[in-house]
């Protein structure tokens, strides 16, 4: 499976689009979590629990893509963008879309 | 009274730590993008010709959520009576995109490879304090690495490479090494 946020890439052919794949989830960490996160808003710095939470969710959002590339038969997603959206203070969306193709 | 002297309170430590936190990951942030200078970040969706046929891309990205801290959003708030350049939320967003590309670079670098194509920046506050404050920002980069798998153009993966084709040599007249 190749993921890539290239349009094209060069030297392979693509023989089938199958449209567009996407992925999202929305997550949120404990309150334990919240609390060290306001703290951290008087000092300044980075939220390193949010860092790692988005990351897992942004991976879990690109895993769901990719299963659905699969589950029509795809090899390869092009073009793949990222989305982020806070929905309320402390839990955010994280979504994934790319098109999916056929490559040889 | 006693509101007044925890708002102090916070400003003093919002300002002491804030700016020693700044600093100090602005240190850090210069000496790391001195050590990956090397690992090219080529901002176009094309793949240079001299790797047609040998190479491998991925996906990488980094990530960074950064809090402002009190004292900075004190400022900041002062600054929305006159308008005008809200510096303390500056030094935020460029600390917040720099570190961003450093990990990507980071893990491309990890993964032996040679450029960076196509990077793409995203932004998000992801969590806001009381009253609808903006607390922290969110900054995504992303784009496609890629490697080289011919042994010879891994030794030098930097501009002579592309010069060289761009200057007549075909794709194909470069032979694989394997």
């Amino acid at each position: 499976m190749i993921i890539s946020n290239l349009e094209l890439i060069p030297g392979k052919r693509i023989n089938k689009h199958l449209g567009l794949v996407q992925g999202s989830t929305v997550r949120s960490k404990h309150v334990g979590r919240d609390l060290m996160a306001s703290l951290k808003n008087i000092f300044g710095g980075e939220l390193k629990g949010y860092t790692e939470l988005l990351q897992d969710a942004r991976e879990e959002a690109t895993a769901r893509m990719i299963e659905q590339a699969t589950s029509i038969g795809a090899n390869a997603v092009l073009n793949v963008r990222f989305s982020t959206s806070s929905i309320t203070a402390g839990a955010a969306e994280l979504f994934a879309y790319g098109s999916a193709v056929i490559m040889e | 009274m006693a509101d007044l002297i925890v708002f102090l309170v916070l400003l003093g430590l919002g300002y002491g730590f804030g700016q020693y936190f700044e600093r100090r990951h602005y240190r850090s942030i210069r000496k790391r993008e001195a050590e990956l200078k090397d690992l090219l970040l080529i901002q176009t969706k094309i793949i240079p010709p001299a790797y047609f046929n040998n190479y491998d891309t991925f996906l990488v990205n980094g990530s960074v959520v950064i809090s402002v801290d009190y004292f900075k959003r004190f400022v900041a708030g002062l600054r929305n009576l006159i308008g005008g350049r809200v510096t303390p939320y500056e030094t935020l967003l460029d600390r917040a995109r720099r570190e961003a590309i450093l990990r990507m670079k980071e893990e491309a670098q990890a993964s032996g490879a040679d450029a960076i194509l196509n990077i793409k920046y995203e932004m998000c506050s992801i969590y806001k304090g009381r009253r609808n404050k903006i607390g922290s920002v969110e900054a995504l980069a992303y784009g496609t690495a890629f490697v080289t798998t011919n042994v010879q153009t891994k030794k030098s993966p930097s501009h002579e490479n592309i010069t060289v084709t761009r200057s007549g040599t075909k794709p194909s007249e470069l032979t694989p090494a394997v």
